[in-house]
């Protein structure tokens, strides 16, 4: 019944690895058109289905047994939820005259998943399956997408009984606000004809509602400079003389410059996170602000808000482009931005011969490789990969933006992988997330996967490590993960070829070994720890207090 | 300020569950909540009494629109409504007070329900203030025991919260309880609904 509800929602691919409960499911997965992906911990199909979802557009699903399986899945839908990514999460549970009774390897998923799904289900009856997962995909892509779990006792996957899959969901208590009130609209087309000093930061939402085209108009039209957040890269062509690059805690200064003395924000979905605002109290302080996000709990609950916009950002740019007449010029606005730009360049060009940073990796890749998706994982790696690669084509940067969590990086990349098999498809990952998950380096290797992991080795939590060294004296406690295990060695334990780089010479070789290489591939970058991630906007302070060095 | 939140909300297992969960995890300060059921089956009523700036009671409002089951939301704070709270409280009572702390019940127009040689049990009912006043009172006696409901209002007038939470189709279905079918103008409220002008879900 579960496999035939699958086939409905038009699944192709499933993460998941089976266990006691969940065998009935796994013993007619071999019936049924799509394919199943073995992973070697629940996390791990967590992540690849966020991953999978990102690059293709679609609902990932990921599947897992009763109690310790279900309870592995946590990390990964936890970072679905934060970063708005259409999930369906399958458990099984114990038989339901077990449920309650602490029963081998029982656990309450659906109790421990509510602050972290946008919906969950424990069903009771095989009758109810149908209009579970009709409801849960349906909830998991509209509106603002996010995860949802189907959690499925023992005997019910045993049941049977007659098959209807409904058409429509029947949800009177869930209808997302797709299209925007007009009067909002045109009292925002007025505040944006009128600003000398406008910014646009567009967020994920204009990725989610494939809305780039529109964006594009918009901001050609209004000549407005486009910043993004960190999930929001590659909404907007990084080469385009209008876009100014990342804004927050690791963004550009001028980004950041240009954000706070703007004169109007149009912010365009994003949900004003705290790593991208700075203190949310100075947060663009001569500013209106335009805030259009389809979730209207997002609007007004970080930072003051003068025209909300509810609506899916793609239906709002539609109406709002016809809206616009005749903007105020911006040419001062551009010069002031041209000199911050010309104070802190993006790229600073101090490379030494015998030693290897992280940002000559990345501009390797970006040199070697256009238009590839980077999936990062988080630590410094992360934001030099945010830095200094230039996305222009869109759902090419993928990451752990709101959770953060390592480890994300690998099996979202394998994900991302099997959904966009014609595209390149690099994971760029510390040596802290490397260990994380490394497990799952088989499943490329099986699945012929061909990933080229880049695997950035200062042998430190260098994240971690750069804030001891900023804001802690110095004083360094457990960062240090020099040592074992040797990365070439074990890439060959794995039947993977690997590389080992140390000097900004050999960089470009070894790239372009691996891109070569039909399959799976690792390059181990050894950098140096003291490597700090410039610029950085100070937690607590304003983007305008930001520090570049 | 404290605010009166009314919500309308479909039954479901995790329902009530989901919604401390998003109480909880985003610190609201809940000073009282009930939850019981309507005149239609199946769907319950939340009422809240919240104290906080308007930005938190903005987001209640919105964090509890994006539970599924929530079907509509209202402060009624500025509403003219009638608010009752009900209240059993256990006072020591020997025979020298008895009949002041019954005095001061029957001004109250609270109920003895309950009598032994020491003690009295008194059901009143009213709006917040009015019990806390009456709690104030008997406080000095010796309050050995009390438990309050929480507090459930309602909007005076003929208009009906419950009503717009539900779909066209429900109002019609004579198994909901109903029986008979929409007028014009309830149809007319629920494509509003449907269409969010009253604030439908978000994302």
């Amino acid at each position: 019944m579960v496999a035939e509800c699958l086939v409905r929602e038009g699944v192709k691919h499933i993460f998941g690895m089976p266990g006691g409960a969940i065998m009935p499911l796994y013993d007619v997965l071999p019936d049924y058109p799509f394919r199943h992906i073995l992973i070697r911990h629940e996390q791990g199909a967590g992540h690849a289905a966020d991953g999978y979802a990102r690059a293709g557009r679609t609902v990932g699903v990921c599947m897992a047994t009763s109690g310790p399986g279900a309870i592995n899945l946590v990390t990964g839908i936890a970072s679905a939820f934060m970063d708005s990514v259409p999930l369906v999460a399958i458990t099984a549970n114990v038989a339901t005259h077990y449920i309650g009774t602490d029963a081998f390897q029982e656990a309450d998923i659906t109790g421990i998943t509510i602050p972290i799904t946008k919906q969950n289900y424990l069903v009771r009856d095989v009758r109810d399956l149908p209009r579970v997962f009709k409801e849960a995909f349906h909830i998991a892509r509209t509106g603002r997408p996010g995860p949802v779990l189907i959690d499925i006792p023992k005997d019910i996957l045993l049941s049977e009984a007659e098959f209807h899959y409904p058409e429509k969901v029947d949800l009177p208590g869930y209808n997302p606000t797709r299209n925007p009130n007009m009067q909002q609209v045109k009292k925002a087309a007025r505040l944006i004809e009128t600003a000398r000093k406008p910014v646009i930061i567009a967020g994920q939402g204009v990725l989610i509602s494939g809305a780039m085209d529109e964006l594009k108009e918009f901001a050609e039209k209004t000549d407005i400079p486009v910043i993004t957040t960190l999930l929001g890269i590659s909404s907007f062509p990084e080469t385009h003389p209008l876009s100014l690059g990342l804004i927050g805690m690791h963004g550009w200064a001028y980004a950041n410059y240009a954000v706070h003395h703007s004169d109007l924000v149009i912010a365009i979905g994003m949900r004003m996170d705290d790593r991208a605002t700075g203190k949310v109290s100075q947060f663009a302080p001569n500013a209106k602000i335009i805030h259009i996000d389809i979730d209207p709990a997002e609007i007004g609950k970080n930072v003051r808000v003068d025209v909300p916009i509810v609506g899916d950002v793609k239906a709002v740019l539609q109406r709002l482009n016809p809206e616009l007449h005749e903007t105020a010029s911006h040419k001062e606005w551009f010069e002031q931005i041209e000199n911050w730009k010309r104070k802190h360049p993006p790229v600073p060009l101090d490379f030494k011969p015998d030693e290897l940073t992280t940002i000559e990796v990345i501009q390797g890749i970006y040199n070697a490789s256009k238009g590839a998706i980077v999936v990062a994982d988080v630590g410094q790696h992360q934001m030099f990969a945010a830095q200094h690669y230039w996305y222009d084509e869109p759902y090419t940067w993928i990451t752990s933006g709101g959770l953060g969590a390592m480890g994300y990086a690998l099996p979202a990349a394998i994900g991302a992988q099997v959904a966009r098999p014609d595209k390149t498809v690099w994971c760029v990952i510390g040596d802290g997330g490397f260990q994380m998950t490394m497990q799952e380096l088989a499943v490329a290797v099986n699945e012929n996967l061909p990933v080229k992991f880049a695997l950035i080795n200062n042998c430190s939590l260098g994240m971690v490590r750069q804030w001891q060294q900023l804001f802690f004296q110095g004083n360094y406690v457990a960062v240090d993960l020099c040592g074992p295990p040797n990365y070439v060695k074990l890439a060959e334990a794995y039947g993977m070829p690997a590389w080992r780089v140390t000097t900004g010479g050999e960089v470009e070789f070894a790239i372009n070994a691996a891109l070569r290489h039909p399959g799976p591939a690792i390059i181990e970058f050894r950098v140096q720890k003291d490597e700090v991630v410039w610029p950085m906007v100070v937690p607590g302070t304003a983007l305008v207090e930001v520090r570049t060095g | 300020m404290k605010h009166v939140i009314v919500a309308t909300v479909e039954q479901q297992p995790h329902t009530l569950n989901r919604i401390l969960s998003l109480f909880r995890m985003r610190g609201f300060a809940i000073e009282s909540m009930t939850w019981g059921h309507t005149e239609i089956p199946g769907i319950m009523r939340l009422t809240l009494v919240v104290d906080g700036s308007k930005t938190m009671i903005e987001q209640v409002t919105k964090q509890l629109y994006k539970v599924i089951e929530v079907r509509k939301v209202s402060d009624i704070t500025e509403d003219r409504t009638v608010t009752r709270e009900l209240a059993l409280i256990k006072v020591t009572a020997k025979a020298q007070n008895r009949a002041e702390i019954m005095q001061i019940a029957d001004i109250y127009q609270a109920k003895i329900v309950d009598v032994t040689l020491t003690s009295l049990m008194i059901e009143v009912t009213g709006p917040t203030e009015k019990i806390d006043s009456f709690v104030a009172l008997v406080r000095g006696f010796g309050i050995k025991e009390m438990v309050r409901t929480g507090v459930v209002a309602m909007v005076r007038g003929s208009n009906v919260l419950t009503e717009r939470a539900l779909s066209a189709e429900e109002r019609s279905v004579p198994e909901n309880g109903r029986g008979r079918k929409p007028t014009q103008a309830e149809l007319a409220d629920a494509a509003m609904a449907a269409a969010g002008i009253h604030g439908g879900s978000g994302g």
